[in-house]
């Protein structure tokens, strides 16, 4: 349906000739814009229903029955559908500890959870195909879990700022009774919130990955950041970490490369280094991590994504 | 009436901030309106930032964001 609007504008209606670079472009634009936004309004519906069975009170409480190990697992799980920004999810990092959670198991939660989430989601499966966003949900937990685990054994709660401990919630959170009128309206609110903010970046990051595919020669990409080249995934991390969080500009961009020869793992690689680390989050972190178990931190990640894109460089 | 808008200052919590203020002004009431940025005290009241307290009682929590109706009703609810 989305490819044969695509061709029938390119085509019929401004008979471009096919083969043009214009047209190439042009064409790649017209389909991807308009499934992405479907995509995009189907798969935050459904995850905003999800997410009203799990506010963040729930969460905690899930998470302070469980131990080490099965503990870093379910946090893993539960970020994939709680996309909080590092920034929201601290108050729900402070509540964690302060209830008991294993550190480490938190700190699974805190990667998780930005690192998957559904616009990067929706931004993989509509211009890399499911598969590459099964990789992502996959790879995304195996570091979220790594990381949180090697932090929980080697025992750093004595990094956390001390007030963390010590903040008592003085109110119930809301865990009101939601009928599905309730459920159904957070959601759409939810797809109205997400539109409103990402659709500008899909519509400049589509239009500049479809410039890149029509323009763009193959060897360009090759040359620089083809499989040949061993230190491609490090750069591509180095190059991610400062850029912040924008899934829905990052991923159509990555995409073209990735279209043009750039290596799979290279590619995750890259995505990930853009949702998981970021200069902003490090910020936001060091208010509540001392500087040694924040270093940790972004070291075990780091460590975790430059793995995954050799791995994936290395299998496929 | 004390409004307290919680969030460390991300774009999500300006933007419930301005839309708290023009509530205000269209419904002609005063208020303080305080930013609580500080997590040690954010943390009393909700787990996921951001978040609106007047006068103490907890009235919105996470995103989406209120819509302006809301918090208007919230406004007039306290202002009896």
């Amino acid at each position: 349906m989305f490819k044969w609007f695509a061709d029938y504008v390119t085509y019929q209606l401004l008979h471009l000739p096919q083969g043009n670079h214009l047209a190439d472009s042009l064409n790649f634009f017209l389909y991807d814009v308009p499934k992405i936004y479907f995509l995009l309004a189907v798969v935050v519906f459904l995850v905003a229903i999800i997410r009203t069975y799990l506010p963040p009170e729930r969460i905690r409480r899930i998470l302070s029955h469980e131990k080490e190990f099965i503990g870093n697992i379910t946090a893993a799980a539960l970020g994939i559908f709680t996309p909080f920004c590092t920034c929201s999810a601290i108050p729900l990092f402070i509540g964690m500890l302060e209830s008991g959670v294993p550190l480490g198991v938190t700190m699974s939660f805190l990667v998780s959870s930005p690192t998957i989430n559904e616009v990067a989601l929706v931004m993989l499966w509509g211009l890399f195909g499911w598969r590459v966003a099964v990789i992502y949900i996959l790879s995304g937990m195996f570091i979220a879990i790594s990381s949180g685990f090697i932090i929980g054994r080697l025992k750093m709660e004595r990094y956390v700022e001390e007030f963390v401990f010590k903040v008592k919630a003085q109110q119930e959170g809301f865990e009101e009774k939601l009928t599905w009128k309730d459920r159904l309206s957070y959601a759409a609110e939810y797809v109205r919130e997400i539109f409103s903010q990402v659709w500008l970046y899909v519509l400049l990051g589509v239009g500049l990955g479809a410039f890149i595919h029509g323009y763009v020669p193959v060897e360009f990409v090759t040359r620089y950041a083809g499989n040949g080249n061993p230190f491609a995934v490090i750069i591509a991390v180095l190059i991610g970490v400062p850029l912040y969080s924008n899934a829905a500009s990052t991923i159509p961009v990555v995409q073209a490369l990735f279209s043009k020869g750039l290596a799979l793992g290279t590619t995750l690689a890259f995505m990930m280094a853009v949702t998981a680390l970021s200069l902003p989050e490090f910020i936001i972190l060091r208010k509540v991590l001392k500087p040694r178990l924040l270093l940790t931190y972004f070291g075990t990640v780091a460590a975790g994504i430059i793995i995954i894109g050799y791995l994936f460089n290395l299998i496929l | 009436m004390e409004i307290k808008i919680l969030g460390p200052g991300c774009p999500n919590c300006q933007d419930l901030e301005r839309r708290v203020k023009q509530a205000l002004q269209e419904l002609n009431v005063q208020a303080e309106v305080v930013k609580v940025t500080d997590y040690a005290e954010i943390g009393k009241y909700i787990m996921t930032t951001p978040g609106v307290v007047i006068n103490e009682k907890l009235k919105h929590e996470g995103k989406p964001l209120p819509r302006m109706e809301k918090i208007k009703e919230w406004i007039q609810e306290e202002n009896k």
